[in-house]
């Protein structure tokens, strides 16, 4: 029953954290960026559902409402911000996130207090297996939104000419141009969707979790790492690295300890870069 | 015109002199006291940096318009110079340092939290400043063999092991199994050593200690371990963020457990934020209301309680009410020294056993203050969903019964 409740309690993480990856992978891939402010856009998604919620809304109603707003505070740090180091070197755009995350850090500190803050869904818990395995109904309420949001953005990409047009740029921006595709309104929309993302993000986490301003980082950190497992471009695979790292966490947890379960998942990203390394190696050999 | 130009540069220099040094003689100017604080009002401690600077306003107010301070015949009114650590060690020594080479502040009251006191204690020392602080809970500070730190709170250590005592107590007297799990940090891990302590004392057993990273806010694989060791006690602690955390997925796991302890009730506003689901939970406290202490300034816990939500417009937390006590001591200690001489003051401090109505105050060699327990109370709530916090141990400020074990969640 343990191992039932452990990767329960990982899956359902994951498809969270892969979400989040999805925007971070969404935006890589076009623009080239490497978004260090990603977990604190995610916050401030949490946070627009959380003052919902004082304000006596149903906080579900966040994943609604925060990314319609996330999506025009995404579009407004591309234009003042982002645009400008589009084209440059990796190196300047992680420095102008890593710089817009200490401010939207300190601005959130700023206008909503240093308190740790939740939002109560009131959702309950689904008991399994004679009350043995326990899986709240926010995180499963999480879980399927997460899904929806990815599914249906899969399809957009597809089928919509803004997404066939961010794709046409990820895979060649200069040859869109050409084609008639304005770059510059695909970047803005990208980044813009992947605010949306981490705004819906944000809500889940603050009905599942705990929210504070200064606990983006983590979230950065870990869909950085999703989509580094999973290679850009790559949506399928992201959605999988993401559910696998929440249950190898989850069992890290149960089997080492708590204090060993960060340590374990970047020995994981270790392992899986000395593995792809290895391989690109003897690929090189076999081009000799 | 060289001539001039040097006469001109040395004037300046005497000038600029004379100005810095006029302001370093800001300690005792005119009636006024002045103590410096560097205090967190931006940054991550900014909302706990807020009720310490609360709490050390009120106690001045107070202090000023009953009388203020008579050393040698004269009277004295207080003043705090404060500076935003934001939230930074490294800030708060150079604040420190500042305060007291720059300002020429000679009495210094503690900023919010033991990190942040830890920076600022080693400057303080090198100086020879006097030091009132509380919001320093870390066993680490009075171990290092400050002469000039004083500590109006419990030492870390303390916080939780009283809860050992009581599970043992309920228990027959028979030892008991008890879990833990403790963040990663020098606070969180005094406590932890507490709990060891009081878990050896009394051959109680250990049957899960983990450590909480201090970036996760997801403690299920902990309470995974909880329901299938099925342990007496579960003892959490991990600021604010671990308290509602645990009760967040404590409720949502339906993890049953006759015992469970934490600290940060309180600053995690528990009992607000989580309702019914926050019920039962034993949460260590420095102070609380109902304590029936005494002084002459703030009469008693109620009456503080009410004055300064007049003032603030909030109940206080015990982070106000230890700080405010701080101020309580600095104005005994001066009054008994009667002088401003660092030593003497220093000396008084040392010598301080007095009553105020956060708690009596004495100080061990190490500066912690060893006359005031701990207190223990438990989130209560009544039909209509509305909690409050209500002390159950130790048994002599009780103000409600332990109610023990808690009730399976299915029979909630």
């Amino acid at each position: 029953m343990i191992t039932v409740q452990a990767c329960l309690d990982g899956l359902l993480l994951g498809i969270l954290f892969a979400l989040i990856a999805y925007g971070m992978a969404l935006q890589w891939g076009v623009m080239n960026i490497i978004n260090i402010a990603q977990g604190d856009l995610v916050i401030l998604g949490g946070y627009i559902a959380y003052f919902m919620y004082l304000y006596g809304i149903h906080p579900a109603w966040g994943v609604i409402v925060s990314p319609i707003i996330m999506y025009f505070i995404g579009v407004g740090i591309y234009k003042l911000v982002i645009n400008k180091v589009v084209d440059r070197d990796l190196f300047i755009s992680i420095l102008a996130t890593f710089g817009i995350s200490i401010l939207f850090m300190q601005l959130m500190n700023f206008a909503f207090g240093a308190d740790v803050v939740l939002a109560n869904s009131g959702y309950g818990t689904t008991m399994l297996f004679d009350n043995n395995v326990t899986l709240p109904n926010s995180k499963i309420f999480s879980a399927v939104i997460s899904i929806v949001f990815a599914i249906g953005l899969v399809i957009y990409m597809k089928k919509s000419k803004l997404g066939r047009a961010i794709r046409a740029t990820a895979q060649n921006s200069r040859a869109a141009k050409i084609l008639g595709v304005d770059t510059e309104k695909v970047y803005a929309a990208t980044f813009g969707i992947n605010a949306a993302l981490c705004g819906v993000a944000g809500a889940l986490i603050s009905i599942t979790f705990t929210i504070h301003p200064y606990m983006g980082l983590p979230y950065t950190i870990r869909s950085f790492m999703i989509v580094i497992v999973a290679g850009l471009g790559n949506l399928p695979g992201v959605a999988m690295s993401g559910m696998g790292l929440g249950v190898f966490e989850e069992f890290a947890d149960y089997i080492l300890g708590t204090e060993f379960r960060i340590g374990a998942v970047f020995l994981l990203l270790v392992l899986i870069l000395v593995y792809r390394r290895f391989k690109l190696s003897r690929k090189r050999e076999y081009l000799k | 015109m060289k001539i001039t130009r040097i006469i001109l540069s040395f004037i300046s220099a005497v000038v600029i002199l004379f100005s810095t040094s006029v302001t370093s003689f800001a300690k005792v100017v005119g009636d006024k006291i002045v103590l410096g604080a560097a205090i967190s009002l931006t940054g991550k401690y900014s909302s706990n940096g807020v009720h310490t600077q609360n709490g050390y306003n009120m106690a001045v107010d107070r202090i000023n318009s009953m009388g203020g301070v008579k050393v040698g015949g004269k009277t004295y009114k207080f003043e705090i110079i404060y500076y935003d650590d934001e939230s930074n060690p490294k800030r708060a020594a150079q604040l420190a340092e500042r305060l007291i080479s720059q300002d020429g502040v000679e009495f210094m009251l503690g900023p919010y939290s033991s990190g942040l006191t830890k920076a600022i204690a080693p400057v303080t020392e090198k100086y020879g400043v006097p030091m009132v602080e509380a919001n320093g809970a870390s066993r680490s500070l009075f171990t290092k063999g400050y002469k000039y730190l004083f500590a109006v709170l419990a030492p870390a250590n303390l916080y939780l092991d009283v809860a050992i005592d009581l599970a043992v107590e309920k228990n027959n007297g028979k030892p008991v199994t008890v879990a833990m799990a403790f963040e990663q940090d020098a606070f969180s891990q005094d406590v932890r050593l507490g709990v060891l302590d009081a878990i050896k004392r009394t051959g109680s057993k250990k049957v899960i200690d983990d450590k909480l990273p201090k970036e996760l806010n997801d403690m299920a694989a902990t309470l995974v371990k909880v329901k299938q060791m099925k342990p007496d006690v579960l003892v959490v602690s991990g600021h604010t963020k671990g308290a509602l955390t645990a009760i967040r997925q404590i409720a949502e796991m339906k993890v049953d457990v006759p015992m469970l302890a934490m600290t940060h009730c309180d600053a995690a506003k528990l009992s607000k934020q989580h309702g019914k689901n926050s019920q039962y939970a034993l949460c260590a406290s420095q102070w609380h209301k109902t304590l029936t202490y005494k002084d002459n300034f703030f009469k008693d816990g109620m009456k503080y309680a009410a004055d300064f939500e007049k003032e603030f417009g909030y109940d206080p937390p015990y982070q106000s009410a230890e700080s405010s006590a701080a101020l309580l001591v600095f104005k005994d200690a001066f009054e008994r020294a009667n002088s401003f001489d660092q030593k003497k003051v220093r000396d008084a401090l040392a010598a301080t056993n007095m009553q105020t109505f956060y708690g009596n105050i004495k100080f061990a060699e190490g500066g912690q203050n060893v006359d005031k327990p701990m207190v223990l109370f438990q989130v209560m709530c009544d039909g209509s969903g509305k909690c409050e916090n209500k002390v159950v141990a130790p048994t002599k400020w009780a103000s409600a019964k332990l109610i023990h074990p808690i009730p399976k969640w299915s029979e909630r």
